[in-house]
């Protein structure tokens, strides 16, 4: 597998909301941010698990709706104090639709 | 001899080039210009003074007759280009054939039509030349004309602003949030909307476009919600888009537009492209500045000039005038960058600079865009600005200055100079206050006034009263909402009243907010201020909602749902309990429980079967019981007068009537509710937020009750005769709750700060604010007194509760 797949329309994910894409690994959430950019990530808090797809999205960061764990979008990585970090998968917008990157989340299949 | 040139397009782009070929190279092309428009160059952007009335359109034509004719271009002007043969290198048109040695391709971008019903009707416009222009200019004429403009970006702002000047009734339609959402973040398009509306234009936001309605030509335009707003005219500026169809057609490569190199040659050597039809290395221009460096790279090109295009970075500003509004670069947040933004509320002024590396990536100036051209330079440079970091955001005037400790700043600062500009208090009004013992922000604020209204100068206040008094000044531990304020939760609440902020962008930047759209702890806070303060304002904003009120079910540890279905006073039926039974086997529920508030949990529902259950309950008759809100809860009962006896009131009856009538409500916290029949209490009452012990003489009303993290005693509110009056007493003390608590404060935390007494004045002993606090109660209740699952079990959203995408299918290969 390997190229971009169009994974539905922005306009389906709210602006500071998210969607989740089932993958043969488990759910990858797609945020959209006020400014409209996509990221991909994977939807599972390292803390326990909380699906970070329903977190309010802030800037390009989104609070875990569980504990309150915020992840950066561009790195996944939890904010200090806290340690962890969530997966993330290239995405993009091409003419309102939007793509993920099929090459990073087969080689998360492989994992 | 000449080479034969062919241009197609006379527009900005084109002229730029033409410009710059003959500068570069007097004589060596024989020039047609093809130009659809029946008409020469002329300056597109000005075509907005133009419908203002700011300027005439000869003030707008950049070349003349004589000049082409100086140049020896032949014009074929009102002649619209055919088709391009490219083997034969000759492009058709109306009056023949004519044959080019190189063609250069500058056909510009075509607006976008939404295509609604009616978009074809008489009266639908575009605002792209000068016969759209005029179009407009005519409509105007008619008195009491009403335009309504769809889409709120540049152009549709420039068009409203002018057909507002000429006479109009004005009304924008933007589909977004925010005007301007390209350029600008929501703080610079809540000033901007502000700025217009006070022109008289009137705003929609959020606004989706049903249909353009009419018979012979336009009426109205009706929205999706089915708002109308009738038009003259309706003007289109939802977008443009590359106008490639000619170089499609003849086989040239394109994409989003007409695709071409570094030296804007297209897939065939001999054909070039310049300006917005163009695509290189995948982005297309709007704004000019782009298309005159592509202009300046074709006519290099052309003369057999090494040139090579590397792409723009744009800026943007608004021509309204009276508006100062400027935007460049890159303004997202992000973790790897940081962001200075000053705000001066008074003024109107919002600046912000997003820095990544010591770079400027980004700078949105609203109302003060007196440095953006120096900003702007920074940003292209790539100029390191960590030296003048500190004053970056004041502008070049400042830039490289010492950066300043405050303390000094305010000890230097003269005796005369405004501190607080609400009040008009100066520096030596305020340490005169504190030399005469005001040692608190509070007392310098009942002293003098400074800092009492908008806030904004209370650090300044806190450091004079630092510098006043050293050590003996400990600064006061009020608690900010965030780290995206200094205010606290009643500061925010007091402005958002005393200013009437009906947006979340409003509060904001009158605020002064650190960051651009908040965080997860101020916006539900905000959220929730905002729809309690203007139910009839303010739309609600799922995203600033935690997980489980925008999902309207609770959510468990492993992510799955549970649901509570509405039992009035913990009264049910059997066909209910039927149809609970039902659901809970068809979607296979693991767990269902009894709850404490006297109704039945499902626990376990998978998120995407959430809209299928509500559904299968709502045919029953059962409602959201809101379990996951902070809103009320229950209200549970005991059996009363109907069957025990010992009960002295109907208990249950008036359990499920304030049920009834305050169910949907949102509160700073959830609230809980009980009424028992008589002192026995089997409803529990005396630990709840509002609890009634009915007696032989009537009810007793307590509230602040608690039985969580705190457990905590009723205290004794009213005593009233009838349960009507219960009723009343009980929906004003929760519309005083829901008006002035803090969020997250239940109903006895914000009773010990307030103290039962005020409370007791307000809704016990004034009879007439009881009723004005009743009267908003019942307002709110017209607005959100709605089934949340009856609105969401609908096929239209019920996909929004399921994966955009499954691709466990495809990736099993």
């Amino acid at each position: 597998m390997s190229g971009w797949i169009d994974i539905g329309a922005l306009a389906d994910i709210p602006v500071r909301g998210a969607r989740v894409i089932r993958t043969p690994a488990g759910c990858v959430a797609v945020f959209r941010t006020a400014g409209d950019e996509v990221f991909a990530l994977d939807d599972r808090c390292p803390h326990r698990g909380g699906p970070l797809s329903e977190g309010i999205v802030h800037g390009r960061s989104v609070t875990c709706p569980l504990h309150n764990r915020v992840f950066a979008f561009e790195t996944g990585a939890a904010e200090r104090p806290e340690e962890g970090r969530v997966a993330t998968y290239p995405a993009r917008i091409e003419g309102g639709r939007v793509l993920i990157d099929a090459a990073h989340l087969a080689r998360r299949t492989a994992a | 001899m000449a080479e034969k040139l062919v241009v197609i397009g006379a527009g900005m782009a084109s002229g730029r080039m033409l410009e710059e070929l003959f500068a570069t190279a007097p004589g060596a092309h024989e020039v047609t210009l093809f130009g659809a428009e029946p008409r020469g160059n002329y300056n597109r952007i000005m075509l907005s003074p133009v419908l203002s009335g700011e300027k005439t359109y000869d003030e707008i034509v950049t070349h003349d007759a004589a000049w082409y004719a100086a140049n020896g271009v032949t014009c074929r002007f009102g002649e619209p280009v055919t088709g391009i043969d490219r083997a034969r290198r000759v492009v058709v048109s109306a009056t023949g054939e004519t044959p080019y040695d190189r063609l250069v391709i500058a056909t510009g971008s075509a607006p976008f039509i939404i295509p609604v019903p009616g978009h074809a009707l008489p009266g639908v416009l575009t605002y792209r030349d000068l016969d759209d222009t005029e179009a407009m200019i005519a409509a105007a004429a008619k008195p009491g004309a009403r335009a309504v403009v769809i889409g709120g970006g540049l152009l549709g702002l420039e068009a409203a602003a002018g057909l507002r000047l000429r006479g109009m009734e004005v009304t924008v339609l933007h589909l977004m949030p925010h005007l301007m959402e390209r350029q600008l973040d929501p703080a610079a398009g809540y000033l901007l909307q502000k700025e217009l509306e006070t022109r008289g234009i009137r705003i929609h936001t959020r606004a989706n476009t049903h249909e353009i309605v009419g018979r012979e030509r336009v009426e109205a335009v009706r929205l999706d919600d089915g708002t109308e707003y009738p038009a003259d005219i309706v003007v289109m500026a939802v977008g443009i888009r590359p106008d490639t169809g000619l170089a499609k057609a003849a086989g040239l490569a394109c994409g989003r537009g007409l695709h071409v190199d570094d030296r804007m040659i297209t897939s065939d050597g001999s054909i070039l492209a310049v300006g917005e039809c163009v695509e290189h290395r995948g982005q297309c221009y709007g704004l000019v500045a782009p298309l005159y460096e592509m202009a300046k790279v074709a006519a290099k090109t052309l003369a057999g000039e090494p040139a090579e295009y590397a792409g723009s970075v744009t800026s943007t500003k608004l021509k309204v005038t009276g508006v100062d509004l400027f935007s460049a670069g890159d303004f997202a947040e992000g973790d790897d960058r940081e962001e200075i933004v000053f705000r001066d509320p008074a003024r109107g002024v919002y600046k912000r600079l997003v820095i990544r590396d010591q770079r400027i990536i980004g700078a949105v100036m609203y109302g003060d865009t007196a440095d953006g051209a120096w900003f702007f330079g920074l940003l292209k440079d790539a100029a390191d600005i960590a030296e003048m970091r500190d004053t970056l955001i004041f502008g070049p005037a400042y830039a490289g200055g010492a950066p300043l400790d405050p303390m000094a700043a305010v000890a230097a600062l003269p005796d005369e100079a405004e501190i607080c500009g609400c009040n008009g208090v100066c520096k030596s009004t305020i340490t005169e206050a504190i030399a005469g013992g005001a040692g608190s922000l509070d007392a310098v604020r009942a002293g003098t006034r400074a800092s009492a209204s908008c806030g904004s100068c209370t650090g300044l206040v806190e450091q004079l009263l630092a510098a006043s008094l050293g050590d003996a000044y400990a600064a006061p531990a009020a608690r900010p909402v965030c780290g995206c304020t200094d205010l606290t939760h009643e500061d925010v609440r007091r402005l958002i009243k005393a200013r009437a902020l009906k947006s979340m962008p409003a509060v904001m930047q009158e605020c002064g907010w650190r960051t651009s759209c908040g965080c997860h702890v101020c916006r539900p806070a905000l959220n929730y201020y905002l729809l309690a303060d203007w139910p009839l304002d303010y739309a609600d904003d799922p995203q600033s909602r935690f997980v489980n009120e925008r999902n309207h079910a609770n959510i468990q540890k492993d992510g799955t749902y549970s649901v509570v279905p509405r039992m009035w006073g913990g009264i049910t039926t059997p066909g209910e309990l039927r149809a609970i039974a039902d659901a809970a086997e068809k979607f296979a529920v693991p767990t269902v429980k009894v709850t404490g508030g006297q109704r039945i949990d499902l626990l376990g529902v998978a998120k995407e079967d959430l809209p299928a259950i509500w559904a299968d309950l709502n045919a029953a008759g059962l409602v959201s019981g809101h379990a996951y809100a902070k809103g009320l809860r229950t209200v549970k009962t005991c059996v009363g007068t109907d069957h025990c006896r010992f009960g002295t009131q109907d208990s249950t009856g008036l359990g499920v009537a304030i049920e009834k009538r305050m169910w949907g409500a949102w509160t700073p916290h959830k609230v809980k509710m009980a009424v028992s029949g008589c002192p026995r209490n089997c409803a529990e009452a005396t630990c709840k937020d509002v609890g009634v012990i009915c007696v032989d003489s009537g009810f007793e009303v307590g509230v602040a009750g608690a039985a969580g993290m705190d457990l905590r005693e009723t205290e004794p509110l009213g005593k009233t005769a009838t349960a009507a009056e219960a009723i009343e007493l009980i929906v004003a003390f929760v519309q005083l709750y829901r008006e002035q608590a803090k969020y997250l404060d239940r109903p006895y935390k914000w009773v010990a700060k307030v103290g039962l007494d005020w409370v007791r004045e307000q809704v016990v002993d004034d009879l007439e604010n009881r009723r004005a606090l009743v009267a908003r109660f019942d307002l709110s209740q017209r607005v959100f007194q709605k089934d949340p699952w009856a609105e969401r079990a609908t096929p239209e959203t019920e996909a929004r509760w399921r994966p955009l995408a499954d691709l466990t299918l495809e990736a099993a290969e």
